[in-house]
């Protein structure tokens, strides 16, 4: 039988604030256990929450940069349970409920889809919650048989974007990750770096024969922590669940866990030992209420998206569909490249030389184009010394990597270097003249049609100047000379 | 006011008058109540700690300041105690209970904040039911609270020690918390003023929460421009709590001088009937007819879902169970207080919590987990929630006519210790008049009016409408000058 899978997803990501959600601490990540903290997010008795307005306005931003609709009025809700990196012995979270919002609802997620067009992924909804804790228990310094907790991660902002079951196999899975990814990060949501755990994933996964209208029993697999491992772990539930069914097993409701390095999956819990949670709003908090004017106002904020950028990138710009990828990829490099145009460079050029050199550096250096010391208009004014046949590109290139290294302008390189070509046609005269000197057989060679050897006169002629010579002037004198 | 008053000065604001005079020092003052604190504490049992090392600092803080002539502040060298809910950084904080047995809070309650910005000198930390649940002060890991009025009864609660110390003069003023009559209840047994505030009009930060939708903190004074004052400085919008209110903080001792004249004060019909001992109505009417004589009107008026306790109790019992089972999971025994060792982690937090919790307590957690289980939550909580909807619509239809309304605080006056310990029922209907008020949010004092019988105080609660202190305070101060028990 043939079967296909349904698959919807949770994605928990940590939001861009410096402060915690309900609480003037750091958010920041990788400090000394347990030093970002308060009464407040340490769950203290007596300790009240109070909502931070940029952690909303964040989740207002990637809301309605996915098109949902911002509720008038949401909640925030006690998820109650006991867990030791859990302070107060409740999560606050918003949370659907019959009488409760959360802050979004509806929207949705373009994929590309493998026919080359794109499918939207619906969204349920997008809420706003605290982080737990952590518990550490296998470090050395931990003694064997104890845990330690560390609550600095307590009350770190996150939202939750839940989508439909609209996603129909492991790879569009991952398509819409990166695709959110992309968003988050475009609108200054989310850092997104996956390293510090800045985006979580659950996926539930069900399979269906072909044609079946009901959707399957569902497993949840929790917390995957990369969009590679998410899509692998939902392959192998597939196929899991696909082996069972057909060998007449039937597919429990459950909760896993996905372990990456043996590529399997474990059951956490089955559904009758599912919790109670026991929702109810948390009186600690008073309803969140946006009005019209607020959405309008985070709306104007919002920067052009992706999506959109492709469009006009294709639409205003000389370059390849493979170019428009890499330079809208991320906001930063889509502003320098634009901002290399703005400088009188053409886009075709500026394009390549971004997603070449510009890239490689990016890449060897693991670093963001904001960290670069070629700035945009260095970058032009590179390129300028180019197309005034100052230098050549192979010469440029090797001024960008100096740029790159010294933060010096172009025109200060080349000129420390002595980079500047030569194009005088007397100077030249003298070279190409020992050159013909210097090898006979090859001048008797050429001139009895062997075209090809243009080439090694051309390697000659560069090597005596140090590369320094005007290619074209160049090739234009030793076709006379040898003529 | 008992003859034998430690207080050279009647109210606050004559001791601050004579700090500032130099007729007395703080030290002198503070001296004398820590020597009378120690000398009855044994009997009344009204404190769990007594700071007073941290008091008499205060105490040379306040004359050192005197003494260079600053500004005093309005509490300047007046011994206050605080209800031992309210964090006090550095000084243990216990509700009462064997789980915060150890626990010391690194940061002061907002009102104890602003207390220390008053110049008031704190004693020590008051007795009270465990975590609040409780209306006879007796649920304490620290023994039950005794009415100074007579010692074979109770308190009433769950600020027994903060009605109790004022009583007994241990401190002049005091703090308790109400959720659901946990001011109003002691005051009027123990013959002192108790404020219970409107939702929202004083922070809870730093109040330990029983049920955070109805936990109010109030002053308890031997009179009522005393409470007036503490409500005064305690009373304001604070940014570290989401539900208190930017509402203006008026001049409440002004508004003791108001007089009652052109009042309308509504006798809520379902407050007076089956179960009210003839002596307490005897009383409250006194209190009612004294309003009259000073020229308010008196109407009748209903209160059908808020007057029924069949509504009120239950639905109070429900929500704020709820809430508690919720707020009191924090105490787990992982990161601070009583903690019972164990093989591994369930048995740890099911030890700490059947050890450390006192059976009141239990059974309250146990009652709220079960009214928001999946599959009975819109049986209980939601429906509750739907009924202190209801409750609310009566009040504000009653507010529509009425001014204020008055009624009795409690059914009978201080009832024999022990005697409700085992019917908790019957308990639970000592606040069938009190609870309506926490789930509408609105202030109510309990003003003494009278003797029973007994020979027992009783209190006249007066309630207003959402932020009408003002009004309360000056009926309640009409009462008192008229009374003058």
């Amino acid at each position: 039988m043939n079967y296909e899978s349904v698959i919807g997803l949770e994605v928990h990501a940590q939001l861009a604030t410096t402060t915690k959600i309900f609480c003037g601490c750091s958010a920041e990540f990788g400090a000394d256990p347990n030093t970002h903290v308060c009464p407040v997010c340490l769950g203290l008795p007596g300790a009240l929450p109070v909502l931070n307005q940029n952690v909303v306005e964040l989740a207002m931003h990637i809301a309605l940069a996915a098109g949902c609709t911002i509720q008038p009025r949401s909640r925030f809700l006690r998820k109650n349970y006991f867990y030791p990196d859990l302070p107060k012995g409740y999560q606050i979270s918003q949370f659907q409920s019959n009488e409760e919002m959360p802050l979004a609802t509806g929207g949705g997620v373009d994929v590309p889809t493998e026919d080359g067009g794109t499918k939207t992924i619906r969204l349920t909804r997008i809420h706003m919650e605290e982080d737990a804790g952590k518990s550490i228990h296998q470090e050395d310094f931990v003694a064997s048989g104890e845990s330690l907790v560390d609550v600095n991660r307590c009350g770190v902002p996150l939202i939750e974007i839940v989508s439909e079951p609209d996603l129909s196999t492991s790879e569009e899975a991952f398509h819409y990750l990166t695709s959110l990814h992309q968003l988050l990060v475009y609108t200054g949501v989310s850092e997104g770096d996956m390293e510090k755990g800045h985006m979580r994933i659950d996926a539930n996964v069900s399979i269906r024969p072909v044609g079946e209208t009901r959707l399957g029993t569902k497993v949840e697999i929790k917390n995957v922590n990369s969009f590679r491992n998410c899509q692998r772990a939902i392959e192998s539930e597939i196929q899991r669940q696909i082996g069972l069914l057909e060998t007449g097993g039937e597919i429990e409701q459950a909760t896993m866990l996905y372990d990456p390095d043996r590529n399997i999956l474990r059951a956490m819990r089955t559904k009758e030992e599912s919790d109670d949670y026991r929702y109810f709003p948390d009186p600690d908090l008073v309803p969140l209420v946006v009005d019209h004017a607020w959405v309008e106002r985070v709306q104007n904020q919002i920067p052009e998206l992706p999506e959109a950028k492709r469009a006009r990138f294709a639409e205003d710009y000389d370059m390849s569909a493979d170019q428009i990828e890499v330079l809208t990829a991320g906001r930063d490099v889509a502003d320098y490249f634009e901002a290399t145009v703005a400088a009188g460079v053409q886009s075709r050029i500026a394009a390549n030389w971004i997603q070449g050199d510009v890239m490689r550096v990016l890449n060897d250096r693991k670093i963001a184009i904001g960290d670069l010391r070629v700035s945009a208009e260095s970058l032009a004014e590179l390129i300028g010394l180019i197309d005034k046949g100052d230098i050549s590109t192979n010469i440029a290139r090797t001024v960008f990597d100096d740029m790159v290294e010294t933060g010096e302008s172009p025109a200060a390189i080349v000129e420390k270097k002595g980079l500047v070509q030569i194009s005088d046609a007397g100077e030249l005269d003298g070279v190409i003249d020992q050159i013909i000197a210097d090898n006979p057989d090859e001048v008797e060679r050429f001139k009895g049609g062997d075209q090809k050897l243009m080439g090694f006169f051309m390697g000659q002629l560069m090597r005596a100047t140090k590369g320094q010579a005007n290619p074209q002037k160049a090739s234009q004198l030793l076709r006379e000379k040898l003529g | 006011m008992s003859d034998d008053s430690v207080f050279s000065a009647q109210t606050a604001r004559e001791l601050v008058q004579g700090i500032r005079r130099g007729t007395h020092t703080a030290r002198e003052i503070t001296e004398k109540i820590l020597a009378h604190i120690q000398n009855t504490n044994p009997d009344i049992n009204a404190f769990i700690t007594i700071d007073d090392e941290g008091a008499l600092k205060a105490a040379d803080a306040v004359d050192q300041k005197a003494a260079e002539g600053q500004v005093l502040g309005p509490l300047a060298g007046v011994p206050v105690a605080l209800k031992d809910v309210l964090c006090t950084k550095g000084l243990r904080t216990t509700c009462a209970s064997k789980i915060l047995d150890n626990f010391i809070p690194p940061y002061d309650a907002t009102v104890v904040t602003r207390l220390r910005q008053a110049d008031a000198i704190i004693l020590g930390k008051l007795n009270m039911d465990e975590f609040a649940m409780g209306s006879s002060s007796e649920n304490s890991h620290f023994g039950a609270v005794k009415n100074p009025r007579d010692q074979t009864r109770v308190t009433g609660g769950s600020s027994g020690g903060s009605a109790a110390a004022v009583a007994a003069d241990q401190a002049l003023m005091t703090l308790g918390s109400d959720t659901g009559g946990s001011i109003r209840l002691p005051a009027s047994f123990c013959g002192v003023v108790g404020l219970k505030p409107t939702y929202g009009r004083v922070s809870r930060y730093g109040l330990i929460a029983y049920a955070s939708s109805l936990d109010q903190i109030g002053p308890f004074a031997r009179t009522v421009e005393d409470a007036a004052t503490l409500l005064g400085v305690i009373a304001g919008h604070d940014s570290r709590d989401s539900t208190s209110a930017h509402v203006p903080v008026p001049d409440y001792l002004l508004a003791c001088q108001r007089g009652v004249d052109g009042l309308t004060i509504g006798l809520p019909t379902e407050f007076f009937g089956e179960g009210l001992q003839s002596d307490v109505r005897d009383a409250v009417m006194q209190g009612v007819d004294i309003l009259k004589k000073n020229g308010a009107s008196i109407r009748e008026v209903s209160l059908p879902t808020a007057g029924h306790p069949a509504f009120a109790i239950a639905a109070y019992y429900i929500i704020a169970t709820a809430e508690a089972s919720s707020n009191l999971s924090r105490y787990d025994g992982v990161k601070y207080g009583f903690r019972d060792e164990a093989e591994n982690l369930i048995d740890m937090y099911v030890q700490t919590r059947s050890k450390g919790f006192g059976a009141e307590v239990k059974r309250r957690i146990m009652l709220g987990t079960y009214a928001l289980s999946a599959g009975y939550y819109d049986a209980y909580y939601r429906k509750a929630q739907q009924v202190r909807t209801l409750i609310r619509r009566d009040f504000d239809r009653a507010f529509e006519s009425c001014d204020l309304l008055a009624s009795p605080v409690s059914p009978t006056p201080a009832f024999k210790l022990g005697e409700k310990l085992d019917d908790p029922l019957q308990m639970y209907l000592s606040d069938i008049y009190t609870v309506s008020v926490n789930l509408a949010g609105i202030p109510g004092i309990s003003v003494p009016c009278g003797i029973a019988t007994e020979g027992l105080p009783v209190g006249l609660q007066l309630l207003g409408n959402a932020f009408a202190e003002e009004t309360i305070l000056s009926a309640a101060a009409v009462v008192e000058r008229e009374l003058a028990l």
